[in-house]
């Protein structure tokens, strides 16, 4: 091809014009795109870098370890046990099935478990580790750890969980925790961070619930570096939690353990309490249950069961339980005549087996009557017609006075779950709960405790301790907090004159100690140990006029549920008095036959510390409660008491 | 020019070539593919593998390309480039029918030792091919309509095939070069004019399409433009590439992080952190020191291969050299402006930085004919 030279020139002057051109395009660019470099690597660069701060630093929380809770004697009542899981992150395992299948020939795995794994793992980005088993035994942990190169992806992990070795017997009294719930959440105003955990654990009943304040701990956290799968890579630093506070409580777990098996599977609540400091040596409500079920999440089929038991093992009956104190009451009316100057220890009432108030008749428990009766004998054999008596004459608001201050009807402040403060009627209190005038008939009822009274077995033990004393005994259940001993609950002296005092305490022993007495049977034998109690039956239904005629139905005729309840109030020794049992049973029938020999035993289970001889027992009945020891000795091998602490 | 006129200057023959090779060139794409390896090593975690190792064996072998193809004298590569433009053509139709899909287009054919990307190819065949148009094309004919509508089609008809696998930031390239090479042949303003407003008028037409059962581009690449518009819209999807990237950069501030320190690189925050977004991790280590400088070595490059173009009277010479220097430029400008949030995320890579094979080695063997004009240009012989 031929062209011209000048062409060819004028050609190239062109291009290199437009050359040049094109380079300085993009020069300019290049200008731009370093301005834009400077903007955002330069002006903006503090931002940019907080933002990467952001991105890369995550803060985890260290949730503390929860305070633990022991005996008197320093058993472990609840503490914090290693608890092993193995997890499973499926991206490094690659294929899962298969790890699964191998792992499952070392250990065990639940197959619901592993369904529920399986779901997880279909919604979960493959990361994040999956649980495949929970609380697996030492053992089967260092399996999985031994074979852990077989096992892509498998991580043996510990965490810490709550364990109640005593199983049923506190399950009441420290109550339970489990993993913080949506409802928990909406009920507190500000939750702290810590609580966001998953399956951090607070307490849910009982003690662990009313001091989760000390008992948590503070959280600490650590700075994790992460990559933007959230993976963590490395920890920067770490800031540890702070421990929740160690709880000594004044129980002592041996005769909690005991009173507990004596109580059996009947439907029934104990409490021991130290006369000379309120310490509550025990206090049982039985059935119970096992609080470990409820920490693991409890099944529907074992909640099921504990909720339709007509016994009732949830709830606990020694504090939330309310009764009527039948003649358990009767003391606190004869306190109140003879303070009141109402009626002497010597006078006498006669007792034809009924008395009419206000035209109706109210009955004696012995339709034949008891004759003249004095204080004494009205305790010993249980008359209510004394009672009626005495207490139309007291009246019933300085009944009542002298009621609360023998803590019936004040509600006693223990960290447990629902402490019911039970009901001592006045004529003001009718009033303005049912709108009714006060009746003189009331009068007569609450006299022998019943009607409208009402008290938990909590406060008729406290308040036996405080008739055993004459000083205002205050229960007391924590006993040091953190090491800081607590302050004690011997109380201030009433105010009740001793002379009177002492006459009612002469009836009860009577009641234990007399021939005649309503509990003469369930007597202690030796000197220096003798009991004084008195026995209660308390109605839970009407007996009508048509049925008193024909014969009152016996208790083992009735059903179940409408039998009389049993109680039994007692303290021992008689001269100094150390322990102060009550006993219920529900629907037990009479206490002097269903009550009375549970508080005895109780008592010297307390007062020996541990199994009483056969002497302290009447003769005729060594050899039975030989038999009962040894049987309860065997059942109580059931319960193992856990591994005494290192601490005292 | 004939292969007579070139004959009848003295070239240098023979081994002498290598003397007469811009060696500035070579050491600015050594230089900018060093900081290539020391950025792949980074992002592995301190580590040869899995990137650094094959990129240094492909920068050797392209380097081994480039010589040959640089001994071998410019008019051959002018004679074939008709039969390399219709090569790459079969490529492509070879990639569409067999090729391997990823990242949710057909892209690669596998040959065994790499995989080779045919597209990469198609930009240097193209330009080579404009350039030989319009040495052959008489200058006075340039600007005719007839005579501009043929270089149009030679650019489209790849663009077509590129578009078609999709890759959207390759045919934008090819467009973008093809016509910086028709501009630098001379064709009228006008034309250029013509195309901008055409381009303007297309691209309403394209998000009008959104929606419709005419739709012209994938919802993805609908996506892309979306959250290049506005990335704060969707931070954890879409917009992550480059909220991400932004970060990055940024953290860096003047001189960075230090070597191996950048935490959004290494903590797996940047996403192809070896490939298109490889300039986030040199920018969050070494800073706006590191970017600007790695900038200006890129545009050094571009600055001698324009020398070199101007100072050949040959015309293909001229125009492949530039027609290449443009494809390069666009590679490094789209790229960054890419990461630094300027354009959409069109995939891609910072040439000779960004590990991948084909790239490197077509980028090379094209340098290869850079070099080749630069030795065979034509020289004024003593009389």
């Amino acid at each position: 091809m031929k062209r011209n030279s000048k062409d060819q020139d004028a050609a190239h002057g062109k291009m290199t014009r437009r050359a040049l051109f094109l380079g300085g395009l993009q020069l300019a660019f290049a200008g731009g795109l370093a301005a834009r470099m400077r903007y955002l690597q330069v002006d903006q660069a503090d931002e940019f870098r907080l933002l990467a701060e952001e991105n890369r630093i995550n803060i985890r929380l260290l949730p503390p370890a929860r305070g633990q809770i022991f005996d008197r004697n320093g058993l472990i009542i609840a503490q914090n046990s290693p608890s092993y899981r193995i997890t499973v992150v499926p991206e490094d395992a690659g294929d899962v099935e298969a790890v699964i299948a191998k792992l499952s020939g070392l250990v065990p795995l639940d197959p619901e478990d592993l369904e529920r794994a399986r779901a997880e793992m279909r919604r979960s980005p493959p990361f994040l580790p999956i649980t495949l088993a929970d609380r697996i035994g030492w053992e089967d942990i260092s399996k999985v750890a031994v074979n852990a190169p077989a096992l892509p992806g498998v991580t043996p992990e510990v965490g810490l969980t709550r364990v109640y070795p005593q199983l049923g017997d506190f399950a009441h009294v420290v109550g339970y925790v489990g993993p913080v719930s949506d409802y928990d959440l909406s009920k507190m105003e500000d939750p702290e961070p810590v609580l966001m955990i998953p399956r951090f654990q607070i307490g849910k009943v009982g003690f662990e619930a009313r001091r989760e304040d000390v008992l948590r701990g503070k959280a600490g956290a650590k700075r994790v570096e992460v990559n933007a799968t959230g993976r963590v890579m490395r920890e920067l630093d770490r800031r540890e939690g702070i421990s929740g506070a160690d709880m000594q409580l004044t129980i002592d777990a041996g005769l909690q353990n005991y009173v507990q098996a004596r109580l059996g599977r009947e439907s029934a609540a104990a409490v021991v309490i130290d006369c000379e400091d309120g310490d509550i040596r025990a206090i049982c409500s039985s059935p119970s249950f096992d609080p470990n079920l409820f920490v693991r999440g409890i099944s529907v089929a074992d909640y099921r069961m504990l909720t339709e038991d007509k016994y009732r093992p949830l709830s606990n009956k020694t504090v939330q339980g309310t009764y009527p104190p039948g003649s358990t009451f009767k003391m606190i009316t004869a306190l109140a005549a003879l303070e009141n100057g109402v009626v002497g220890p010597e006078e006498t009432v006669w007792c034809p087996g009924h008395l009419k108030v206000a035209g109706r008749r109210f009955h004696c428990w012995k339709r034949a009557g008891h004759g003249h009766v004095d204080l004494n004998t009205s305790l010993k054999r249980s008359c209510d017609v004394y009672y009626y008596d005495v207490a139309i004459k007291t009246g019933i608001d300085k009944i009542s006075e002298m009621a609360n201050k023998f803590g019936l009807g004040i509600k006693h402040d223990l960290p447990m779950s629902a402490v019911a403060q039970g009901i001592t009627p006045t004529k003001e209190w009718k009033a303005s709960s049912y709108g009714k005038d006060w009746l003189i008939g009331d009068t007569a009822n609450a006299s022998i405790g019943q009607g409208y009274m009402l008290a938990s077995p909590l406060q008729l033990a406290v308040m036996t301790a405080r008739i055993a004393t004459g000083r205002s005994v205050t229960p007391r259940l924590l006993k040091s907090l953190d090491g800081v001993e607590q302050p004690s609950g011997a109380g201030e002296p009433l105010g009740i004159s001793e002379n009177n005092l002492r006459m009612v305490r002469r009836g009860m022993h009577s009641v234990s100690n007399d021939r005649r007495g309503t509990a003469y049977r369930s007597r202690i034998i030796g000197d220096g140990m003798q009991m004084a109690g008195k026995t209660g039956t308390s109605q839970v239904r009407n007996i009508t006029a048509a049925e008193r005629a024909a014969g009152v139905i016996r208790n083992e005729d009735l059903p179940w549920e409408r039998r009389d309840h049993a109680l039994f109030v007692c303290f021992a020794p008689y001269d100094k008095p150390k322990y102060a049992v009550a006993v219920v049973v529900e629907h037990g029938g009479g206490g002097s036959k269903a009550a009375a020999p549970v508080a005895r035993d109780v008592l010297l289970q307390a007062l020996y510390d541990g199994t009483p001889p056969l002497e302290a027992y009447p003769n005729a009945d060594r050899s039975r409660i030989k038999a009962q020891q040894e049987r309860l000795e065997r059942e109580r091998v059931k319960r193992p008491l856990g591994s005494r602490s290192s601490r005292a | 020019m004939s292969y007579l006129e070139y004959h009848a200057k003295s070239t240098p023959t023979g081994l002498r070539k290598v003397l007469f090779l811009n060696w500035g060139l070579i050491l600015l794409l050594a230089t900018v593919s060093s900081v290539g390896f020391l950025m792949l090593y980074s992002v592995a975690g301190g580590s040869f593998n899995p990137w650094v190792e094959p990129q240094v064996k492909r920068f050797a072998l392209g380097l081994g390309v480039m010589f040959v193809v640089a001994m071998i004298p410019i008019w051959f590569w002018r004679n074939i480039s008709v039969v390399a433009y219709l090569g790459s053509l079969a490529l492509l139709v070879a990639v569409e029918l067999f090729g391997t899909v990823g990242m949710g287009a057909q892209r690669w054919i596998d040959i065994g030792f790499m995989r080779l990307q045919p597209s990469e190819v198609t930009k240097i065949a193209m330009v080579m091919l404009l350039a030989a148009y319009y040495d052959w094309l008489p200058p006075e004919k340039t600007s005719r309509p007839l005579w501009v509508l043929l270089p149009v089609a030679l650019i489209l008809l790849p663009t077509a095939l590129v578009l078609k696998q999709p890759d959207l930031g390759t045919s934008i390239l090819l467009m973008a070069a093809g016509g910086g090479v028709m501009f630098l042949a001379g064709v009228h303003w006008a034309y250029f004019a013509a195309v901008i407003a055409a381009g303007v008028g297309l691209v309403s037409a394209v998000f009008q399409s959104r929606g419709t059962d005419w739709q012209l581009l994938k919802d993805y690449q609908f996506r892309r433009i979306d959250t290049f518009l506005d990335p704060s819209q969707d931070p954890l999807g879409a917009g992550y590439h480059i909220t991400q990237s932004k970060i990055a950069l940024g953290s860096g501030g003047w001189s960075g992080r230090g070597f191996m320190q950048g935490t959004q690189s290494r903590l797996n925050f940047l996403p192809e952190k070896h490939t298109d977004f490889i300039f986030t991790t040199l920018a969050e280590e070494f800073g706006f020191i590191g970017g600007i400088t790695l900038l200006f070595i890129y545009m050094l490059i571009i600055l001698f291969c324009i020398a070199s173009a101007i100072g050949t009277k040959d015309r293909f010479s001229s125009l492949v050299i530039m027609g290449i220097a443009i494809t390069f430029f666009l590679f490094f400008a789209v790229n960054m402006s890419m990461v630094m949030g300027l354009a959409p995320v069109v995939g891609v890579p910072l040439p000779m930085v960004s590990y991948g094979g084909s790239a490197m080695l077509v980028l090379l063997g094209a340098f290869g004919i850079v070099q080749s004009a630069h030795i065979h240009r034509p020289r004024q012989t003593q009389r």
